[in-house]
């Protein structure tokens, strides 16, 4: 269960991108955007390769320039001093080969403005936090794989951000070190910090996401709440594991059979709750009932197909 | 500490612990200790040896009988050819030579060695030389007067300045040296800083460091960081060179010693020598800069900053005409022209006096092209050094300035 943060009426959005455009070589590669990102949440920026997100990440790291539209971190226009409350952790990374984990650590902790001390003693604290203190001192050139991109992770949120963006941060993990990484964030937003997380892998965005902005072509193609969307998109059916005989339902206008269970997919008046009490009235041995909701991925196909008709 | 001083000390550090920098600051001065002892062993082989030698001399013209030592070489006289060969045969000479009958109508003299030689050794011709000369000269001509046509110039030049007075710098070699070292030390310093430069954003570029970076500083900050880091790490190294300089001439042979006494570094010289240092690398730096930011691999970089560099060398491999003509209208041009101006001072400076409105032209050509070259690498910059893998067209980097 996701704890998102209350959010309050008055409190300063983290990030308000509006009406944002950006062009290259004449041609648009963000069409006129909006989206905001509260404290607090996990938000997902998911779309296509080539849909525009890095480069609306970039506008938001203040990287490159948007032609037109407003960017606003923390309430505030786009600065040197607001790239200091942003973490950002690149879909391609490395690190420098030749300096330690905690040099590479205190040397971008400082670049964002982080005092000395405090930087020494966030840095011991994290790698304390994944187990790699006995490692600080390695070159990074000596770490394996998934060490350096954990080291990576870290210089994302050594400063302490108060936004975090993180580019496609679970590529080429493995599952444990996955599951490390899904922890921080969820103690980063616990933390009060919102978490910009751009993957394609839809699975993450479902575990993770409070809320998502899709970007297709360069233009918004969905926005809101995860659950609000799902439920927008849901197929009228439910998925039921069961023992004994169906036999016919009432309002039920087909039925799937899959391994072990059976999609009922129901007619627009029926709801899901009348088809579960005429089951139940029946008699009939109940093992799994689960409304059914489609994946995100589904979603993300229908409308990215939808806009390439 | 400001962002710019943090990537300052940043890039500073990484370049003095780089093994290849500490190689190149200790591999300048071993190489210089290698050349003067190579220079030791082939002038001690060359040297006249410290024992007496044996030349044997056959003279069918008559009259050369006296002064037949010479030094450490004596000249010992045969009656024929044929017992000054067997004379050398049996070792008992190291050579000899035949002044024939016809010798004061020809010149001629007949040499006859066991030893492969190019050219005679300098001692064996100057022994010879001083021989016959003053054989030919005795008893014609007062002593003093044969030892002047023996050594008739020995020439001492002043030089005067505009109102007639004498010039307190001399000029000569001894001038030279100090821009001569200077520029060359300019230019590999040049050569290094901006290896180091390409190497360090080729990294950043290969390794995406860049996109972290550019989200924490601006373009300004980390293009001047990044500058006076690496420059003063590669002023460091020349530093270290000129400060191993007394060491190695202290070694050198003392006709080199000597030499360096006539050396005058008047305050002009050190000025001019920092100003045009700081500005011939600026100048290469932020062209390193731009060309690491437009370059997909640091290789490709330095291939494409050599096309710059060249013209950086370029005066050196005209010295010897510089020292001949140094007021020719090309080495003006040489002056002003801002990628040739910082060498071409140097070793102009050392050779003649370089009137003050070109030094003043050069300079500020220079500093316009450092702004220019800054600020066009500033536009570029950030949207290049995100691309990967691929280089603009020179057509696409210039309406990339001009649109901004």
């Amino acid at each position: 269960m996701k704890s998102k943060a209350t959010t309050k009426a008055e409190e300063i959005r983290s990030l308000e991108i509006s009406e944002v455009t950006k062009s290259f070589n004449h041609t648009r590669v963000v069409d006129d955007i909006s989206f905001d990102v509260e404290p607090g949440e996990i938000f997902g920026l998911i779309g296509p390769n080539g849909a525009g997100k890095t480069t609306t990440i970039r506008m938001i790291m203040d990287i490159i320039k948007p032609d037109t539209g407003r960017i606003r971190v923390f309430g505030k226009s786009l600065s040197e001093r607001t790239k200091d409350l942003i973490g950002y952790l690149p879909e391609e990374r490395g690190l420098y080969k030749k300096l330690s984990v905690l040099q590479s650590l205190l040397y971008i902790a400082s670049l964002k403005g982080l005092e000395n001390r405090r930087a020494l003693s966030r840095a011991n604290e994290l790698l304390e936090r994944i187990d790699m203190l006995a490692h600080q001192n390695k070159k990074n050139e000596e770490l394996s794989r998934g060490m350096s991109q954990i080291v990576q992770f870290l210089t994302a949120v050594v400063h302490e951000p108060r936004l975090i963006i993180l580019d496609e941060p679970f590529a080429n993990l493995d599952p444990v070190n996955t599951e490390l990484i899904k922890e921080i964030i969820l103690e980063q937003r616990g933390q009060g910090k919102s978490i910009i997380l751009s993957t394609h892998r839809m699975n993450e965005i479902e575990e993770l996401c409070d809320r998502v902005f899709m970007i297709n072509e360069g233009r918004g193609v969905l926005y809101g709440e995860l659950s609000e969307i799902k439920a927008r998109y849901r197929r009228n059916s439910v998925f039921l594991e069961y023992e004994g005989e169906l036999g016919e339902l009432k309002g039920v206008v087909r039925r799937h059979d899959h391994y072990g269970s059976t999609e009922l997919i129901l007619d627009k008046t029926t709801t899901p709750q009348a088809v579960l009490e005429e089951l139940i009235r029946r008699g009939l041995k109940i093992n799994r009932y689960e409304v059914s909701t489609p994946p995100l991925n589904d979603i993300f196909l229908q409308v990215v197909g939808k806009a390439n008709e | 500490m400001n962002k710019t001083s943090l990537i300052f000390r940043h890039e500073f550090l990484n370049t003095v612990r780089r093994t290849g920098f500490i190689v190149m600051t200790l591999i300048v001065p071993l190489i210089a200790l290698l050349g003067i002892g190579v220079y030791h062993v082939v002038s001690g082989i060359s040297k006249p040896v410290e024992e007496a030698e044996k030349i044997g001399y056959v003279d069918e013209a008559g009259g050369f009988d006296q002064f037949t030592s010479q030094g450490n070489i004596t000249l010992v006289p045969f009656q024929t050819p044929d017992e000054a060969n067997n004379a050398l045969v049996s070792n008992d000479i190291k050579e000899y030579f035949v002044i024939p009958p016809d010798y004061i109508s020809t010149g001629v003299v007949s040499r006859y060695t066991m030893q492969k030689e190019l050219y005679p050794p300098p001692a064996t011709m100057t022994a010879i030389n001083t021989f016959l000369l003053k054989n030919l000269l005795a008893g014609q001509l007062p002593a003093s007067t044969a030892a002047r046509i023996e050594a008739p110039l020995n020439l001492v030049t002043v030089t005067l300045t505009a109102t007639g007075e004498v010039a307190p710098e001399q000029g000569g070699f001894g001038n030279f040296v100090f821009p001569g070292v200077f520029s060359l030390l300019l230019v590999l310093a040049i050569i290094f800083s901006s290896t180091y430069l390409l190497q360090g954003l080729g990294e950043e570029k290969e390794n995406r460091l860049i996109e972290i970076l550019l989200s924490s500083v601006s373009t300004r900050q980390l293009l001047t960081g990044k500058v006076l880091g690496i420059g003063v790490a590669g002023l460091v190294q020349v530093v270290v060179w000129v400060a191993s300089t007394p060491l190695l001439l202290n070694l050198a042979s003392s006709s080199i010693g000597g030499f360096i006494s006539t050396i005058q570094l008047p305050a002009h010289f050190l000025i001019l020598g920092i100003i045009y240092f700081v500005l011939g690398y600026l100048l290469f730096a932020v062209i390193s800069a731009s060309i690491g930011a437009i370059s997909p691999t640091s290789r490709e970089g330095q291939q494409i900053v050599a096309i710059f560099t060249l013209p950086a060398i370029s005066p050196l491999w005209f010295m010897s005409l510089l020292m001949m003509f140094p007021n020719n209208p090309a080495w003006i041009g040489l002056t002003i022209f801002p990628l040739t101006a910082p060498v071409a001072v140097m070793i102009r400076m050392g050779v003649t006096g370089i009137p003050a409105w070109q030094l003043a032209t050069s300079i500020a050509v220079l500093a316009i092209c450092i702004v220019g070259v800054l600020l066009i690498t500033i536009r570029v910059f950030r949207i290049y050094l995100l691309m990967y893998g691929k280089r603009p067209g020179l057509g696409k980097v210039l309406s990339m300035v001009l649109k901004g």
